[in-house]
């Protein structure tokens, strides 16, 4: 019997391909999951308007579900409900801090980019940073120094 | 029942300035002053051109065609974008001002729309006014930084913002189709648009040693929004489209 939870389960394995520790369902870019008789539509929006990835994800979710057994999948990429950095979940973020990015801080939807200034090293957890550019090496990542560890580090950007 | 030759004509001319100016963003890969600006402006582009596609995606849905003829077959009288975003890049402090110039407009196009009565474009309104927020974000520092630095860099700006006021002026161009879009609740102009610009400008610009020129002597550079553009448009269009146009029918 094919149920969402499954669905959801087996679209763990599809992950971010900028940022391999992170799936698609903790990124929170899985924005519905509809069964019906003769396979299944994935609603997904993206991060950033203008992310690269966004084919290739759609393509690795049509090829996971296929591989269990799911014969027909529609990707469909829209706005209907769109994205923002709240949406990665607690194990999302855990997985993010651990790669080396700074997880973005909650917030209001209203991103006071005050809130970029003081980011927690994800290497020794200073707040003693700064922000050095808010645009990074991929759209959804910006750029920092710690001043305790002298580490720079990169940031998933509130959104 | 909304306009849609009216609605067709906002979102070509937006679509067009994103997609310009996100390619003029793309000469500076490789060329920043310093790194963290190489990739600032090639990240302005990416941001920049994908909002385009998204935009074209609208139109397309409309009946316009598909998003990738619609950005490289069309020759430069076809485009709709103001003349501001095609002018060559120049020197950091030309592109930096009409970053600034531009961006703050494009932000507060998009947070107008955000509550558009075309629901299509209200969603993407709102999820392009957060990226946005970066772009603004990334021109306000510096223009504060270098605007009040040093001699140079100030009359650097000043110059840059002397020669581009009156192209910046000419992204509000008005239409004859706009008052339907008003009246239909979609846009609600671009004369309201121009008055939050200049508020904004200001306040930026009254924070730094710049000066804004005087704004009763400026003309406006229409024409971009009907087709009329500067000698720099069409070489810009021919090299963005080469590749492309080598095999219109390859798959990517």
């Amino acid at each position: 019997m094919l149920t969402v939870e499954k669905v959801k389960e087996w679209l763990d394995e599809v992950k971010d391909p900028e940022i391999p520790v992170l799936s698609l369902v903790d990124l929170g870019v899985i924005t519905n999951i509809d069964i019906h008789d003769s396979g299944v539509r994935v609603a997904m929006t993206p991060t950033f308007v203008g992310c690269p990835a966004i084919d290739y994800m759609k393509n690795d979710i049509v090829e996971v579900l296929q591989k269990n057994g799911v014969s027909k999948v529609d990707v469909d990429v829209n706005f209907e409900e769109s994205w923002n950095s709240n949406k990665i979940t607690k194990k999302g973020r855990k997985a993010l801090k651990e790669f080396g990015l700074a997880p973005p801080p909650k917030h209001n939807l209203i991103v006071d980019l005050d809130i970029l200034e003081r980011v927690q090293c994800p290497n020794c957890n200073s707040e003693n940073t700064e922000l050095r550019s808010p645009f990074g090496p991929t759209a959804c990542r910006s750029i920092h120094h710690c001043f305790d560890c002298k580490e720079t580090f990169e940031q998933f950007k509130p959104l | 029942m909304i306009s849609q030759e009216a609605l067709k004509e906002l979102l070509y001319k937006m679509a067009d300035d994103q997609l310009i100016l996100g390619h003029r963003n793309s000469e500076w890969t490789g060329f920043g002053p310093i790194l963290e600006e190489d990739i600032a402006f090639s990240s302005m582009a990416q941001d920049k051109v994908g909002q385009s596609q998204a935009l074209y995606h609208l139109l397309h849905e409309l009946g316009e065609r598909d998003p990738d003829t619609v950005a490289f077959m069309r020759n430069a009288d076809q485009f709709h974008n103001s003349q501001l975003v095609e002018l060559p890049n120049g020197e950091y402090d030309f592109s930096l001002i009409r970053h600034f110039l531009f961006d703050t407009a494009e932000a507060l196009r998009f947070e107008i729309l955000a509550s558009s009565s075309y629901d299509p474009l209200a969603k993407l309104a709102n999820k392009i006014k957060g990226e946005l927020r970066y772009h603004t974000m990334h021109a306000d520092i510096w223009i504060k930084q270098l605007g009040s630095a040093t001699e140079e860099s100030i009359s650097r700006l000043q110059n840059s913002l002397n020669e581009l006021m009156p192209y910046a002026m000419g992204v509000f161009e008005p239409s004859p189709l706009e008052a339907q879009l008003i009246a239909d609740g979609i846009f609600e102009g671009e004369e309201l648009l121009k008055e939050r610009w200049l508020e904004a400008i200001i306040r930026l610009i009254s924070k730094t040693s710049l000066e804004l020129p005087d704004l009763t002597l400026i003309q406006p550079v229409f024409g971009g929004r009907v087709g009329e553009h500067t000698e720099h448009l069409q070489p810009l269009l021919d090299e963005m489209s080469e590749v492309f146009k080598i095999d219109p029918t390859a798959e990517w």
